[in-house]
């Protein structure tokens, strides 16, 4: 095998990756999200029974996992409007990619107790 | 082999037709340049207008998109308190409803561009790419409408 044949990528290959498998993942939670929310124009016991499985420990946890993805991709879309419009944009865009990373990792550190707190009291008590 | 010298392209010191202002290169062609024989619907800006609207609406909807997060799964007690009693006390207000109605479209427009844009770039047949945008166009027409008439036709005494 020989060495440096496999273009491994570099911050701006793999933040555009990630941008696309976010949203993607993205549009289709909004696709169910709108279908589960019209269950309020069949009946309100319907529309609770649904969102009743949006409280359970597991789809806590997917919760979670969707405001990774909105978060990343919100962060990384601004940083994209700032190569295209910014002078210094394409110069910083890797600064900015971390800066992105930086933020989203507080942003995610922060949404753990009110994501999960609740799904954590009903597997191990308060 | 042998080279015929007097078929070979000279690229340095030519003695035989300089290009000169007078003697002009032939044009070549840039391979996306619109011409007689481009489709009259390729003669459209669309393509600008989509990247600038995934722009703004990307702009708009970092903010309406954060602050429902917020409402829905961190202030008072996160995803719990939701139903459809929530539902109702915000759609009682315009100022919800407009804000709800908002980040449907812009939502629904901008992933649907962004997934125009994914399926343009890994069908590499055309029949499949006309059959996925279709089915992706009415995927989006449809959850636009619905989600359009829930929240006109909103109805808190529905029981």
């Amino acid at each position: 095998m020989p060495a440096g044949t496999l273009y491994r990528g570099r911050e701006g290959m793999w933040s555009w990756v990630a941008h696309r498998v976010t949203g993607v993942l993205i549009f289709f939670f909004l696709f169910v999200h709108v279908l589960d929310t019209a269950l309020v124009r069949v009946s309100p016991e319907d529309y609770d029974k649904v969102v009743h499985t949006y409280k359970t420990p597991i789809v806590s946890l997917l919760e979670y996992g969707l405001v990774a993805a909105i978060l990343f991709h919100a962060l990384n879309g601004l940083r994209i409007i700032a190569v295209d419009y910014w002078t210094q944009g394409p110069r910083y865009q890797k600064q900015m990619l971390w800066t992105v990373v930086g933020l989203w990792i507080l942003l995610m550190l922060g949404a753990i107790y009110p994501v999960l707190g609740h799904a954590a009291r009903v597997l191990w008590g308060n | 082999m042998s080279t015929d010298v007097s078929d070979a392209v000279e690229l340095t010191g030519s003695s035989v037709a300089p290009y000169s202002p007078d003697n002009p290169a032939p044009v070549i062609e840039p391979p996306r340049a619109r011409t007689k024989r481009t489709p009259r619907s390729s003669r459209t800006n669309f393509e600008l207008y989509g990247w600038l609207f995934m722009r703004l609406s990307g702009v708009v909807l970092v903010v309406l998109v954060i602050g429902h997060l917020l409402i829905q799964l961190v202030l008072d007690g996160g995803v719990q308190k939701v139903g459809f009693a929530f539902v109702a006390g915000r759609w009682s207000s315009p100022f919800w409803q407009f804000w709800d109605l908002a980040m449907l479209w812009l939502a629904m427009l901008h992933g649907g561009n962004g997934l125009r844009t994914v399926i343009n770039d890994y069908a590499e047949q055309a029949n499949t790419r006309v059959w996925l945008k279709t089915l992706l166009f009415t995927a989006v027409a449809f959850t636009i409408a619905l989600g359009s008439l829930v929240i006109f036709t909103f109805d808190p005494n529905i029981r």
